[in-house]
């Protein structure tokens, strides 16, 4: 049933019936969505939903899902990201995850590698639920973190852990097109275990002679190099790195020990990196800190612990009100990032992609909201 | 705190006037409501999600098929079957989806479709204006005269003895009986609050932006019911311009009994401006209770009306999903008890008989029935 409406609702002549302008008065207020998605889940003129189409578990700690997304989705540049929604318990998450594939992938499906944080609610979660046939919610293609046009001649590639995702896309993307420059992929783990595309990395470097693959481990004594990153790991994996383009991913020591050597050697221009920050499980006290960022009007206040809808209008900003004792909802904006406490309950929110109650909301710590 | 109840001062009082609770019953009166509410919304999730969901999908069929029956209109059965499936559509959309949508009460889902501030609903009044008439106004004031619009009997009835008389007032009836036929049109064009353009204390040139709103909707709602789908029944298109008219007047009179009731019956308190002033959250709990009525009714009509059934709990929490409001009433009504809060509930009909013996009382100068009395 749901097969054949997707192949009807995603024929050319539907979709410029259903997108028509005779279809949205038919449906207004709603919409054609809401009544289209009673037949096909996966159709949205808005929303770019995908449906999981393989779920393998490469590693004890790690989930890969592959998605279909809908029209919708415009692709990606190895190394981009994009926001990943699930429902959990009613309430719909959204966490960051670039895709590991080639950004040439003939079926334009996408694939996630999330690596299963314990403490965390969405990959413990999609670990246990994830299945073929779920629909998620992804965003198009987010971030800087792309090779650049024209290609550099040497690119060296470095990852730790799950931060192996965006750089496996640069590496299967590169070998996909052929390209004739050196590439040098420098990446961490903890075990020869724990690398989630162990297979496919051995398959790379036996197919292509260009590529040189350096696996250091930090737990253990085999493999091409141990312990933790060094200028001499550097040298080892490519000597002349000071002139190759270099890409980084990984957690935040990694990042932290590449940049400085980098600095030291004056070529910091010639690193790029993805920084995916970590999850902010700030606890909430008294002292106001962090920096409150207002994203649509470009304006940063230091937070001085009042609410959202106070510090913005002491920015000189103007947004709605209307009670302000937090029921009527005009103040309601969607925090990008950071954590909020209610000013009335006492209760935190650290989600991301959420919409809150200025009025009663005071951030904890950095927040970014879209306001 | 918890010694509240000993503290109540054993003062018999006229029992339809209510005793005042002290500042401090107050205070532990919404210290208690306030955790009551910090264990629903800890409880809020699937439950809630697929709940909605469920209605959403309930209404959409109903509402193909009461357009697809009215397309065969000329076919008496057909025309009652779309009138009737097209008039629940409008009302589960209006009552149970939009109106508690609106309110927030899904926004913990995080999903676009069922948030607030995304959601319009199948009726002539604009969202925003909605969220401001309504959400803002109605819900934050409730009941104070000179500030909820609403209490002034929308600016075109006459529901309270606040309101000076008037002998236009001899149609107060007349007025009731067209607000509720035409109400969706009512609260369409509330936030233009008109009565004040005649007192001269708003201008013509005060009404654009709300006139603006007003516009777009109407106009999308009326080309919708009124010539798009009668145009697609081609030669059935009066059946059709009828069945959506009867479906919209079923509506606006089912819609407006319900609000009649859930603040217009007799013992609900009207507050003035000058006792509500720096009131605390406490107080504004104590308010919404006293300023507020509950009908009893079948499951069917608890939903049929959006669940407005328990607007004592819709005022007191606005923004948690509805249909819960009938358990959280329990624990609700055992606290007015403890603390001596009047609790106003009665049948629909009853409430009902109550708004309209109002509505004419209220149409003849007071000195004519405060005598009778």
């Amino acid at each position: 049933m749901s097969l054949i409406a997707q192949r009807l609702t995603s024929s050319a002549l539907a979709r410029r019936v259903l997108n028509s302008s005779f279809a949205a008065a038919l449906t207004t207020p709603h919409g054609v969505d809401r009544y289209v998605e009673m037949i096909d889940p996966l159709w949205s003129s808005t929303e770019i939903r995908a449906e999981v189409t393989e779920v393998e578990r490469k590693t004890a700690d790690s989930v890969t899902l592959t998605l279909r997304p809908n029209s919708l989705f415009n692709g990606f540049k190895a190394g981009q990201f994009v926001k990943l929604s699930v429902e959990i318990d009613g309430i719909r998450r959204t966490r960051c995850y670039s895709p590991a594939n080639s950004q040439f992938r003939r079926d334009g499906q996408i694939e996630l590698t999330i690596k299963v944080d314990p403490n965390g609610l969405v990959s413990p979660w999609l670990l246990a639920n994830a299945k073929p046939g779920m629909i998620v919610q992804v965003s198009q293609a987010q971030g800087e973190f792309f090779i650049p046009l024209p290609h550099p001649r040497s690119i060296l590639l470095i990852s730790g852990g799950s931060g192996i995702t965006p750089v496996m896309s640069m590496l299967r993307t590169l070998t996909e097109r052929a390209y004739i420059g050196k590439v040098t992929f420098l990446h961490y783990s903890f075990t020869e275990d724990d690398v989630i595309y162990r297979k496919e990395i051995a398959e790379i470097e036996e197919k292509y002679e260009g590529i040189r693959i350096i696996r250091a481990y930090t737990n253990a004594d085999n493999g091409d190099l141990q312990g933790f990153f060094s200028r001499e790991h550097l040298v080892a994996a490519d000597k002349h790195f000071a002139e190759a383009e270099t890409f980084l991913c990984g957690p935040m020591p990694l990042m932290d020990g590449v940049r400085a050597v980098f600095e030291a050697e004056g070529i910091s221009d010639r690193l790029h990196l993805e920084q995916f920050a970590a999850p902010t499980r700030t606890v909430a006290t008294d002292e106001a800190t962090g920096t409150l960022t207002f994203g649509a009007s470009e304006v940063e206040v230091e937070n001085n612990g009042q609410t959202i809808l106070e510090q913005a209008e002491a920015a000189g900003l103007t947004p709605d009100y209307g009670c302000r004792i937090g029921i009527c909802n005009t103040c309601v904006f969607k925090k990008d990032s950071g954590t909020t406490r209610n000013v009335l309950t006492g209760e935190i929110d650290s989600d991301e992609d959420v919409n809150i109650k200025t009025c009663i909301s005071a951030p904890c710590g950095d927040v970014s909201i879209a306001l | 705190m918890s010694t509240a109840t000993a503290t109540k001062p054993a003062v018999a009082a006229a029992p339809t006037s209510g005793k005042k609770l002290t500042p401090e019953q107050i205070e532990a009166f919404g210290k208690e409501l306030d955790d009551l509410r910090a264990r629903i919304v800890a409880d809020l999730g699937e439950k809630d999600a697929d709940y909605i969901r469920d209605i959403v999908a309930k209404q959409k069929k109903l509402e193909l098929t009461g357009r697809a029956l009215l397309w065969a209109g000329w076919f008496p059965p057909a025309f009652v079957g779309g009138v009737a499936a097209l008039s629940l559509s409008k009302i589960i959309d209006n009552m149970e989806i939009g109106h508690n949508i609106m309110h927030g009460q899904y926004d913990f889902m995080n999903d676009p479709a069922y948030t607030s501030k995304n959601f319009d609903w199948d009726n002539t009044i604009h969202a925003d204006s909605w969220l401001y008439t309504h959400n803002y106004i109605h819900h934050t004031f409730t009941n104070i005269y000179g500030k909820d619009h609403d209490a002034e009997g929308y600016g075109v009835m006459r529901m309270s003895e606040e309101q000076p008389w008037h002998p236009i007032w001899l149609l107060n009836p007349v007025f009731c009986g067209l607000l509720q036929t035409f109400f969706q049109w009512g609260t369409a064009i509330q936030e233009f609050e008109t009565e004040k353009v005649f007192k001269g204390e708003r201008t013509l040139a005060d009404l654009k932006p709300a006139f603006a709103r007003f516009k777009e909707k109407a106009l999308k709602q009326a080309l919708k019911d009124y010539v798009l789908f009668p145009a697609l029944s081609g030669p059935g298109a009066p059946f059709t311009f009828a069945g959506n008219a009867l479906a919209n007047l079923t509506r606006n009179l089912w819609a407006s009994s319900v609000i009649w009731c859930g603040h217009f019956p007799e013992d609900v308190e009207i507050f003035t401006v000058a006792e509500t002033e720096d009131e605390s959250h406490a107080e504004w709990y104590y308010r919404q209770i006293r300023g507020s009525a509950n009908f009893t009714g079948s499951k069917t009509v608890d939903m049929l009306s959006g669940n407005l059934s328990h607007q004592i709990e819709h005022h007191l929490f606005p923004d948690i999903p509805a249909y819960r409001y009938k358990e959280i009433s329990v624990e609700v009504k055992a606290l007015c008890e403890k603390y001596g809060v009047p609790y106003h509930q009665d049948t629909m009909v009853n409430q009902l008989l109550s708004v309209y013996k109002k509505v004419y009382k209220l149409s003849l100068p007071d000195s004519f029935w405060t005598k009778s009395k």
